[in-house]
C-alpha cells in the first residue's frame, strides 16, 4: 500500500480547505452555481436526482482495512448507512448535504484518501487491475505506475480544462481485468529486452460512440512515460472538438485526425516535451515501488481446503482464484446479492470487511470495475471462517463473472442523466436467474446494464448489454450482444427494436437458450456468438 | 392515466415548480409561500415559473430550479415525467428511504 | 477588487494587441492576442519582437489557453503574457503555473480570494516552466535538476 509523505498530505489537506473555502462562498451567494458547479465537479461533488453525491477516488482500487472503515463511518455519519461502488474503482454517497462536504473530506484525508477529479473535465481516478501484484501472469505490479500518474495527474496545471473527463487504466497481464481499451488512455506494462515499460493506447471509451483503443506506441520508458503522456493530452487538449460535447472525448479526435496522424503529432511533440525535464527521475517510481512490495508471506502454508460444507465448496469454486502465493489465494466478494442492488454495501458490510481485510488479507483489499470487492491475501486454511462471516453478511453470493454477476449503474433510481432504471431490471434478470445450476450451466456470462446513453453501465462491452432509453416518457431497453470489455475487447451491437422491462427478462432467456443449443465444446456464450453471428438469436427474439 | 377532475387545480394540467435545497439537497417543490419536501404542496405557478426561479436561486433557497408539466386529481399532484415522479417519491428500489416507506406499492406511482 | 494583476516587474505592456493574423502578416506591432483556436506556435518565429502576448478565454471551461502559455515560455518567450477574459480567481495558480504574469479578467477579482489561492499550495507535482520544484525533485535532492 502506498503511504502519503508530508508533501502528499499537505497537497490534500490544502484541498480540503480550498474547498472549504469555495463551500463557503457558495452557501454566502459570492459564488453563483454556474460558477460553483465546475469547481464541485472537480472535487466530485454532483447534484443528482434526489441530493448531493459525492465521488470519492479509490486510486487504482486498492484499499487499506482503515481506508475501508471510515468508507462505513462516513456512511454511517453523514449519508444513510450505505455506499455505492462504481464501474470506475470509486465509491458513492447518495444523501450528501453541501455542508458537510468540507468535513467529509476533510475525515478522508485523515486516512490519505480524497475526491479530487472525480468529476470535471479532467484527468480522473487512474484505475488498474484488482488482481494487481497477487495474479501469477503480471510483468510487473502496475499499481506504482499507476500511482505516479495518480500524483502527475493532481491539479495538473495545463490539463484540468480539457475538451472533456479523461480516464486512464494502467495494466500488467494479458488477461484485462480493467477494461483497458475501453480507457481513453490505456496502459498496458509489458518487458522488452528486460526492460518495464509501456504499451500506449488512445481513443477508446463508451458513451454514445463506443470505441476500443487503437494502439499508439509499443514501448515507452519508465523515465519518459510522464513527458509521453503530456504529449498525449496536450494534442488532445488543443485539437480535441470543443463544439459539441457529445464529440469532446478523444476517441473522437484520433478517430477523425486518424490514428497514424494523432501518432505523428503526438511524437512531434513528445520530441519536444522530453528535452523540458518533466519526467521524475527513476529514483521516484524506486521510492513508490516498495510500498506495493509483497506483503510478509507465511510459507510452509497447507493448501488443503476443507470441503465438507457444500455451500461453502460452492462459493469457493466461484469466488475464489489462484493466487501467485503457495497457501494463499485470492476471495472475490459479490456485491451482487439476488435481490440486491449491484454495488451497494451497508455501512455494516463496509466495515467488515474492513474487519476482515485486516484479519485475514494482511491489511488489503481491492476493488472491481465490475462492482466487487476483494481480498487480495488470503491463506487458504481461513477461507472457511472468512465465508461464515461473509455468509451472516449477506456477502457470501457465489455468482463471479456469471449472469447475475451484473454491472449496472444506478440508472433513474438516483441520477439526474439516466432515462430509465437499472437496477430494478438487473434485480428482475437475477431472479429469473437465480437457479444456482443454471447460472453455473450458462458459465462466464457478462451482463450489463446502462440507464442512459453515457454508459456508466459498460453495456457496450457486455457479452449481454442492455441500454436504457426513453420512448415516449416510458423506459424502454435496447438489447445488444457480443461486446467485451476484457483482453479480446469488442463493442456489441444491438439486437433490433428495444423492450419492456419485462419483455427484455424475456428475450435474454430466449438468448440464452440458443446459446445452449448451440454452443460447442467449452465455448463461453461470447464464443459462440462470435461464431454463429447474431442471426440465429435475432430470429428467437423476434421470430 | 384517465385522472379526472382535481380539486385543487381543475383537470387542466399545471406548471409547477421544483429544484433541490442548497443546503440540504433535499428535493423541493413550491408551494405557493415557501418550499415543501411533498409534491402535493406544490402550485400552479402558471407564468410566474422562471420569475421564482431567479428570485429563489438568487435568495439561496433553492438551486437547479425548474419548472416542469403536472396534472392534478383527488390524490394529489403527479409530475408530467417519469423522472420528476421518481424525485417526488425517492429512489423506488430503496423504499425504506423515500417518503412513503410504509406503502410497499409506492414505487408503481412513478410508473 | 482588481481588475488587472500583475507578477512582472516594472509596468505592464500598454500597445493594444493584434490578432495572429494581422500581426504575422508583416505588422510591425509587438503586442499580440490568440483566441482559442489559434496556434501559438505560428507566433514562434516573432518571439524577440514580441512583449505581450493576451490569451484570451472567452469562457472558463475552455482550456486551450493554457497550453498555447506552456509552449509560449517552453519557447523561451520572456515578455508579459496575459490571460483576458473568463478568469477566475480558482483558475490564476494553475494559469501561473503555465507562464501566465498578469491578468486581466472580464470581471475583478477579489485580492483577498486572490491571495488566498495563491498561498494556498505548498507543494506541487508537476514540473513546469514557472521554476517551482515539484515534490519529485524535493524528495530526490541529491539529483539536480534545472
Amino acid at each position: 500500500m502506498y503511504r502519503y509523505d508530508s508533501y502528499d498530505q499537505s497537497i490534500v489537506d490544502a484541498r480540503v480547505e480550498e474547498f472549504r473555502d469555495q463551500v463557503q462562498r457558495r452557501l454566502t451567494g459570492a459564488l453563483t452555481e454556474d460558477q460553483f458547479k465546475p469547481l464541485r465537479l472537480m472535487n466530485g461533488l454532483y447534484l443528482q436526482l434526489h441530493a448531493y453525491m459525492l465521488r470519492v477516488a479509490i486510486p487504482y482500487g486498492t484499499l487499506s482495512g482503515k481506508q475501508m472503515r471510515k468508507l462505513g463511518e462516513i456512511a454511517n455519519k453523514y449519508d444513510k448507512g450505505y455506499g455505492h461502488f462504481t464501474t470506475r474503482q470509486n465509491l458513492q454517497y447518495n444523501w450528501i448535504k453541501l455542508a458537510d462536504a468540507p468535513d467529509i473530506l476533510a475525515e478522508l484525508a485523515t486516512v490519505e484518501m480524497h475526491a479530487i477529479q472525480t468529476s470535471g473535465n479532467c484527468i480522473r481516478n487512474i484505475s488498474s487491475d484488482q488482481y494487481a501484484g497477487v495474479s501469477a501472469d503480471e510483468v510487473a505490479d502496475p499499481r506504482p505506475w499507476a500511482e505516479l500518474l495518480r500524483q502527475w495527474s493532481t491539479f495538473h496545471p495545463e490539463f484540468t480544462y480539457l475538451p472533456r473527463k479523461f480516464k486512464i487504466a494502467v495494466i500488467a497481464s494479458d488477461d484485462d481485468r480493467s477494461a483497458m481499451r475501453l480507457h481513453d488512455i490505456g496502459l498496458k506494462l509489458v518487458s522488452k529486452d528486460g526492460v518495464i515499460g509501456a504499451e500506449v493506447y488512445a481513443g477508446g471509451g463508451m458513451g454514445r460512440t463506443p470505441m476500443v483503443a487503437p494502439q499508439i506506441r509499443d514501448f515507452v520508458a519508465e523515465d519518459e512515460i510522464i513527458s509521453y503522456l503530456e504529449a498525449c493530452l496536450r494534442v488532445y487538449n488543443r485539437y480535441g472538438r470543443r463544439d459539441n460535447k457529445y464529440k469532446a472525448r478523444i476517441k473522437i479526435l484520433v478517430h477523425e485526425i486518424g490514428v497514424d496522424e494523432y501518432r505523428r503529432q503526438v511524437e512531434e511533440e513528445f520530441a519536444h516535451m522530453k528535452q523540458l525535464g518533466l519526467n521524475p527521475p527513476t529514483e521516484e517510481l524506486d521510492r513508490i515501488r516498495p510500498f506495493f512490495a509483497n506483503p510478509a508471506y507465511e510459507t510452509g502454508l497447507s493448501e488443503e481446503i476443507d470441503r465438507a460444507d457444500p455451500a461453502f465448496a460452492l462459493w469457493v469454486d466461484r469466488q475464489v482464484v489462484a493466487h501467485k502465493q503457495p497457501g494463499y489465494a485470492i476471495v472475490n466478494i459479490s456485491l451482487k446479492p439476488l435481490s440486491g442492488i449491484p454495488g451497494d454495501a451497508s455501512a455494516d458490510q463496509i466495515v467488515l470487511v474492513a474487519d476482515l481485510a485486516e484479519q485475514y488479507s494482511l491489511d488489503e483489499l481491492r476493488v472491481t470495475h465490475a462492482q466487487n470487492l476483494v481480498l487480495p491475501h488470503v491463506k487458504k486454511a481461513d477461507l472457511y471462517a472468512i465465508w461464515q462471516k461473509l455468509d451472516e453478511a449477506g456477502l457470501a453470493e457465489a455468482n463471479l463473472n456469471l449472469i447475475t454477476d451484473i454491472i449496472a449503474c444506478p440508472g433513474l433510481d438516483y441520477c439526474a442523466l439516466a432515462n430509465a432504471r437499472s437496477i430494478p431490471l438487473a434485480q428482475k434478470i437475477a431472479q429469473r436467474f437465480a437457479d444456482t445450476e443454471r447460472q453455473a450451466e450458462l458459465g462466464e456470462l457478462k451482463l450489463k446494464i446502462s440507464g442512459c446513453i453515457n454508459a456508466c453501465g459498460h453495456h457496450h462491452a457486455g457479452h449481454i448489454g442492455i441500454l436504457g432509453v426513453d420512448r415516449k416518457g416510458v423506459e424502454n431497453f435496447q438489447l445488444l450482444l457480443g461486446g467485451s470489455g476484457a483482453e479480446d475487447a469488442s463493442l456489441g451491437q444491438i439486437t433490433g427494436p428495444g423492450f419492456s422491462e419485462d419483455g427484455v427478462v424475456d428475450a435474454i432467456e430466449k438468448v440464452t437458450d440458443i446459446y445452449l443449443a448451440q454452443r460447442e465444446g467449452g465455448e463461453r456464450f461470447l464464443d459462440t456468438y462470435r461464431r454463429i453471428g447474431m442471426k440465429p438469436f435475432k430470429e428467437a427474439i423476434y421470430g | 392515466m384517465g385522472r379526472s377532475g382535481g380539486e385543487y387545480f381543475g383537470d387542466a394540467g399545471v406548471k409547477i415548480l421544483t429544484g433541490n435545497d442548497l443546503v440540504t439537497g433535499d428535493v423541493i417543490w413550491w408551494a405557493g409561500d415557501g418550499w415543501s419536501r411533498q409534491v402535493n404542496d406544490s402550485v400552479d405557478v402558471g407564468d410566474k415559473g422562471d420569475d421564482l426561479v431567479r428570485t429563489e436561486e438568487a435568495a439561496l433557497r433553492v438551486v437547479g430550479a425548474y419548472v416542469i408539466d403536472a396534472t392534478t386529481d383527488d390524490e394529489g399532484v403527479r409530475p408530467a415525467h417519469i423522472k420528476d415522479r421518481i424525485r417526488a417519491l425517492g429512489p423506488t428500489v430503496r423504499p425504506d428511504l423515500t417518503l412513503k416507506p410504509n406503502d410497499a406499492d409506492a414505487g408503481n406511482w412513478v410508473i | 477588487m482588481a481588475d488587472f494583476l500583475s507578477f512582472r516587474d516594472g509596468d505592464a505592456a500598454q500597445e493594444p494587441a493584434v490578432t495572429v493574423e494581422a500581426f504575422t502578416g508583416q505588422s510591425n506591432a509587438t503586442a499580440v492576442r490568440i483566441e482559442p483556436g489559434e496556434d501559438a506556435r505560428d507566433l514562434l518565429p516573432h518571439l524577440d519582437r514580441l512583449s505581450l502576448v493576451e490569451v484570451n478565454f472567452p469562457a472558463y471551461g475552455d482550456g486551450r489557453g493554457y497550453s498555447a502559455a506552456r509552449i509560449l515560455r517552453e519557447s523561451g518567450y520572456a515578455g508579459e503574457l496575459r490571460a483576458v477574459g473568463d478568469v477566475l480567481v480558482d483558475q490564476i495558480v494553475a494559469m501561473r503555473r503555465c507562464g501566465f504574469d498578469s491578468f486581466h479578467p472580464a470581471k475583478p477579482l477579489d485580492d483577498a480570494a486572490v491571495e488566498r489561492a495563491l498561498n494556498r499550495y505548498d507543494d506541487v507535482y508537476q514540473k513546469t516552466i514557472d521554476g517551482r520544484q515539484p515534490v519529485w525533485a524535493k524528495r530526490h535532492p541529491e539529483k539536480i535538476y534545472g
